[in-house]
């Protein structure tokens, strides 16, 4: 449940590396970008030179980065995360929509709706004090040893299940953090037109909320995307499951180097995207405000 | 005796112990503008809050054409739907065009078909001189703009009464006419309004009653002519006083 961004602005980069920078003098900004090459490059040159020259180099670059070995479960690896990446998007859809609904429940007002806000806050309490990898073992092995008539007893299942249960209680806080960030005008001024509360919310508040989430949301995606190799644990062959196997059998881990690369391709993207459009939404609430 | 539209009795409010409103009367008849002046924190605005059910009251009564509103097991959102009320800082919907802000309420509250609600939209914006604003996002609108349309959204599910609370106070100097020119034509068209107002040259020229509010009670009220020109209270004749050194009236 780490939501850190892959990439550290290593100083006078491109924007995308980091907050939009002031305008500058064309020359100046030749400068700092020379600068920021250069330095970038002296420090990739020291980090490869203190690895490369080590004793043990040629023993791990065996182990983990064997050109033969890469071609070898590369296909295997490629196969798991493409079912990685399904697991993913099914989940986030239903992550998104059962997380909102949490949040609006919490969100409703009034004596009335005591017991529904009160179970939202025991589920988010819950399932927030759960390690993820302690639910899908408990949810994977204990709901298909029940035995029960009617229900799937695939890992899969309730690997995935486990995933959205946590993430939505995550999630719902997220919402509920954008529902508030609304004024109460907001509200207020809805009411008084005659919407009723959850009229007040779907129209007016939850549009305005979402907009003031998407980054924390996006955020979200980047760890879900990571998270979803934790089903491995039940035995789903999956990416990081394929390298796992292809290590116990060989003794080679490039399989895992292999998995990480593919994780990367899609995380940073999306990591970049959620800065840049960070960025750009507080800019354009700059630009609206003066 | 006609029944009057709108009837508090006895109404307190207080907030975490503070007396907010202390037994206040009112009693508005159907087309008649009441305004309501005094300090900031007067009561005022929460006066207008509780005619709209959004504040609970703690004691007494409202009745709305006879019936009393503030009964438990009253729906508020059908009390709602008879009146309108604008407030200071606008509250326009900012995700929505002036349109589907004027629209909102129409459609899912009254059930107006699309349509029709966006027809009658139409029609009042052209009437309040704003037609090409129709497909515009609130933040682009000044704010003299964005009232008119708050105003209009509030008219648009036909209320028979009209709460406005300090609708000028958050306008530049110039665009405050714009404002309380669309009020004084409500007037003309026999509106039922209650007005919480600084704006004094305003409520003399438009109010058929003043109230005068001086620590949530009403301490005097009457016709404009008497309460602006022979306040019979201290209190009110130091308001008016200091409004007067400061240009305002």
């Amino acid at each position: 449940m780490t939501g850190q961004q892959p990439i550290e602005d290593v100083g006078g980069g491109p924007s995308l590396f980091g907050p939009p920078r002031a305008p500058r003098g064309r020359e100046e900004g030749t400068r700092a970008a020379l600068i920021a090459f250069a330095s970038s490059m002296i420090f990739i040159g020291v980090v490869l030179w203190v690895v490369l020259t080590s004793d043990a180099w040629p023993a791990v670059q065996k182990q983990f980065f064997n050109w033969d070995r890469f071609v070898e479960v590369f296909p295997k690896i490629l196969r798991g995360f493409w079912l990685d990446i399904k697991m993913f998007l099914v989940a986030e859809v239903i992550i998104l929509a059962v997380a909102l609904l949490i949040a609006m429940i919490r969100s409703l007002r009034g004596p009335a709706f005591f017991p529904l806000r009160a179970l939202a806050v025991i589920f988010i309490d819950l399932i927030r004090g759960i390690p993820v990898i302690l639910l899908i073992l408990l949810l994977g092995f204990g709901i298909p040893a029940l035995q029960l008539p009617g229900v799937p007893n695939g890992a899969l299942f309730w690997g995935l299940t486990a995933l959205i249960i946590s993430y939505s209680a995550y999630t719902a806080e997220v919402y509920r953090a954008g529902i508030e960030s609304v004024h109460e005008s907001q509200r207020m001024s809805a009411r008084s037109l005659g919407l009723t509360q959850g009229q007040a919310l779907r129209h007016v508040i939850v549009p305005q909320a979402i907009r003031n989430v998407i980054p924390a949301l996006l955020n979200g995606f980047v760890s879900l995307q990571k998270d979803v190799a934790l089903v491995l644990v039940l035995g789903v062959r999956e990416a990081v499951r394929e390298a796992d196997i292809y290590a116990a059998s060989t003794f080679n881990y490039t399989g895992y180097i292999a998995a990480a690369l593919l994780f990367l391709l899609v995380s940073v993207p999306v990591a970049r995207f959620t800065d840049w459009y960070t960025n750009r939404d507080r800019r354009k609430k700059q630009s609206v405000s003066t | 005796m006609t029944r009057s539209k709108l009837e508090l009795q006895g109404v307190s409010k207080a907030f975490e112990g503070k007396a907010v409103l202390r037994e206040v009367d009112l009693t508005v008849q159907p087309h008649e503008v009441v305004c309501l002046i005094g300090s900031s924190g007067s009561g005022k605005s929460t006066m207008l809050k509780c005619v709209n059910l959004l504040v609970p009251i703690d004691a007494g009564t409202i009745l709305l054409d006879g019936a009393d509103i503030t009964a438990s097991g009253v729906n508020a959102n059908q009390v709602r739907e008879e009146m309108g009320i604008v407030f200071q800082a606008f509250n326009l919907f900012p995700h929505m065009t002036v349109l589907d802000n004027i629209t909102l309420s129409p459609r899912k509250v009254h059930g107006v078909s699309k349509a029709d609600a966006q027809d009658k939209a139409r029609e009042l914006l052209e009437s309040f001189g704003l037609s090409d604003k129709t497909d515009e996002y609130p933040d682009r609108l000044s704010g003299g703009e964005q009232q008119r349309v708050a105003v209009i959204r509030a008219l648009a599910t036909e209320p028979e009464l009209m709460l406005f609370d300090e609708v000028t106070s958050a306008l530049d100097p110039e665009l405050v006419a714009e404002v309380l020119n669309v009020i004084r034509g409500l007037k003309d068209d026999g509106m039922t309004m209650v007005i919480a107002t600084h704006e004094m040259g305003f409520a003399r020229d438009v109010a058929d009653q003043v109230c005068f509010l001086d620590q949530g009670r009403i301490l005097e009220h009457g016709p404009p002519g008497q309460i602006f020109s022979s306040p019979s209270e201290a209190r009110t004749e130091q308001f008016l006083q200091r409004i007067i050194e400061a240009g305002r009236l």
